[in-house]
């Protein structure tokens, strides 16, 4: 059982009251993958990402990581599993320090590694330089990288990234999916959600279309960029 | 000038008990967006709590050792009952309307006026002299050693509170639960244990203010709770409500203003004028004096 995948949704069903989200979807990411999650506007990416790190509660199905099912789990326990998340909207916590930011980050551990913030402030010396700023007044670029770095404080062996490229200037999405691929070529597995398709394509070697609630397609990246249907819907080519 | 230092004294020292109080209402709003109504009954429980430790466990003893176990006890009874009350009134409310979570804070200040009545009864109580009387007078201003006491103590507490939350990893999980819950929930932070945490740490600075209420005042009433509960929750509006140094001023100002109104007006119009400065203060600030956090969350 080399290859039993290091994480794997089945049949996940997800609702917001009496309004069905995820309606079934299946899908897995395996050690060393950058794995991405592509669709429109309200096609359920947010919510299965907030459903894998319980923040909401699935209607039916399971969520496994390592063998272990996470569904019946508190969300604060999560990340101890190794399961960090950077929010969609980046939600770094805006009147605390940068510097602060990055230790909740590692709340989930014993005691501070500092092996682990000075590899962060590597990844975004930005970060360095402002630790003392209020994440608030960061830039939103800079809000993302601390959101991310911050997921990454607690060690994390698969890291979810919600739309890391929302509301950033092209040059700053260029930089930090730069780390993005650093971040996974040193040993952390990505489950990457994305609308800009393009960056997120050439960055992952697999992806799954979420189409209202459903998996559409899904295949290597190059299927998926061969694929006439992802290239009418998401990357503007017309057929 | 008599008058001013005399009323400064006094002022410092109600002011001392709004703030303990008050850090109680704010820290819980700050985390729950929830104004807890019964935390003024809490503060009036616990000075008659204090009451029965003294003539029921410690023997009416008044040693040193005595006082300071009456205090550690009735704040560990408080914070016993906080944490019931937060199980039992607020949690499982988290995800209803707010008006649902303020019905029940306002159904469980009444029943516990109510079961302050019920155990110690509807007569006023007269709460034991735990600190000897003694005061000085210095240039015609008199001070007693309760006051001081009652100062000393609360800026001990603000400080070492002030110093929990702004350095410890617990307070920064506390600052950041009160920020964003679910943020703080990807972080591994267990928002559960911050609330009652934070309802531990508000009931018994709580008890502490109620001690001290009886202390200084003597006379204790079951429904005292619902005056000084209030003007707690003004001070903790005044200093900017979620903020904890704001509670902390607020609370002192309050206790300033009040006492400079009885002073140079009449304690008859204290409350009217605290009502006043009230609505002044929303006017120019809304958000109070260090309150700057104006995104509610939805
Ligand atoms: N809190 C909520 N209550 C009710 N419905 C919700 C809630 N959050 C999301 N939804 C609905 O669930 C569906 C999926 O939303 P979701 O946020 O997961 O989409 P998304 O793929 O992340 O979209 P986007 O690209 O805009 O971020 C949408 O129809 C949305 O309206
Ligand atoms: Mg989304």
């Amino acid at each position: 059982m080399s290859d039993s995948p290091l994480f794997e949704i089945k049949d996940l069903e997800v609702a917001y009251g009496s309004i069905d989200a995820i309606k079934g979807i299946s899908l897995e990411v395996h050690k060393g993958e950058i794995v991405t999650i592509l669709g429109a506007n309200g096609a359920g990416k947010t919510t299965t990402m907030r459903t894998i790190s319980q923040l909401h509660k699935a209607k039916a199905g399971s969520i496994k990581f390592k063998g272990e099912e996470l569904t019946k789990l508190p969300p604060h326990k999560i990340v101890g599993l190794g399961i960090s998340q950077s929010p969609e909207g980046r939600r770094v916590f805006g009147i605390l320090t940068v510097e602060e930011n990055l230790m909740l980050g590692a709340f989930s551990q014993k005691k501070l590694d500092k092996k682990t913030l000075k590899w962060v402030y590597e990844l975004f010396p930005r970060l360095e330089e402002r630790r003392k700023q209020l994440a608030g007044t960061l830039s939103g670029g800079e809000q993302q990288m601390l959101a991310i770095g911050r997921s990454l404080m607690s060690n994390p062996e698969m890291l979810l990234l919600d739309e890391p490229s929302l509301g950033i200037a092209p040059i700053l999405v260029k930089a930090i999916f730069k780390q993005i691929k650093q971040i996974a070529s040193e040993g952390v597995t990505v489950l990457l959600v994305e609308q800009n398709a393009k960056a997120a394509l050439k960055l992952a070697d697999r992806g799954y279309v979420l189409d209202v609630g459903k998996i559409g397609f899904s295949g290597t990246s190059a299927e998926l960029l061969a694929s006439e249907r992802v290239q009418e819907a998401y990357l503007g080519k017309k057929s | 000038m008599d008058i001013f230092f005399q009323q400064l004294a006094n002022g410092l020292t109600i002011g001392s008990i709004f703030a303990l109080v008050a850090l109680g209402y704010t820290m819980v709003y700050g985390v729950m967006r929830l104004i807890n109504f019964a935390h003024g009954d809490m503060v009036a429980a616990s000075a008659f709590v204090g009451l029965t430790i003294y003539t029921q466990v410690m023997g009416q003893a008044t040693s040193l050792v005595a006082v300071v176990a009456i205090f550690f006890l009735a704040a560990v009874v408080m914070a016993g009952v906080g944490i019931i009350l937060e199980r039992l009134a607020y949690r499982p409310l988290r995800e209803a309307p707010r008006l649902s979570a303020v019905v029940s804070a306002l159904g469980a200040s009444l029943m516990i006026q109510n079961g302050i009545m019920l155990i110690w009864g509807p007569q006023m109580r007269i709460f034991p002299e735990l600190i000897p009387n003694i005061s000085w007078e210095i240039n015609g201003v008199v001070i007693s050693l309760i006051q001081v006491l009652i100062l000393t103590l609360s800026l001990a507490l603000m400080v070492a509170l002030y110093l929990f939350v702004e350095k410890t990893r617990m307070g920064a999980a506390i600052r950041a639960s009160a920020i964003d819950q679910d943020a703080a929930r990807l972080m591994g932070i267990n928002v559960n244990k911050i609330i009652a945490i934070i309802f531990i740490i508000g009931s018994s600075l709580g008890a502490v203010g109620g001690l001290f209420i009886g202390l200084y005042y003597r006379g204790i009433t079951f429904n005292m709770g619902w005056q000084y509960g209030l003007y707690a929750f003004i001070a903790a509006i005044l200093g900017g409500i979620g903020n904890i140094p704001g509670a902390m001023l607020g609370g002192m100002l309050l206790g300033l203003f009040q006492a400079f109104i009885a002073g140079y007006v009449s304690s008859t119009w204290a409350d009217a004028f605290t009502f006043i400065l009230l609505i002044l203060i929303l006017i120019v600030r809304p958000t109070g004096l260090l309150g700057e956090r104006v995104a509610e969350k939805v």
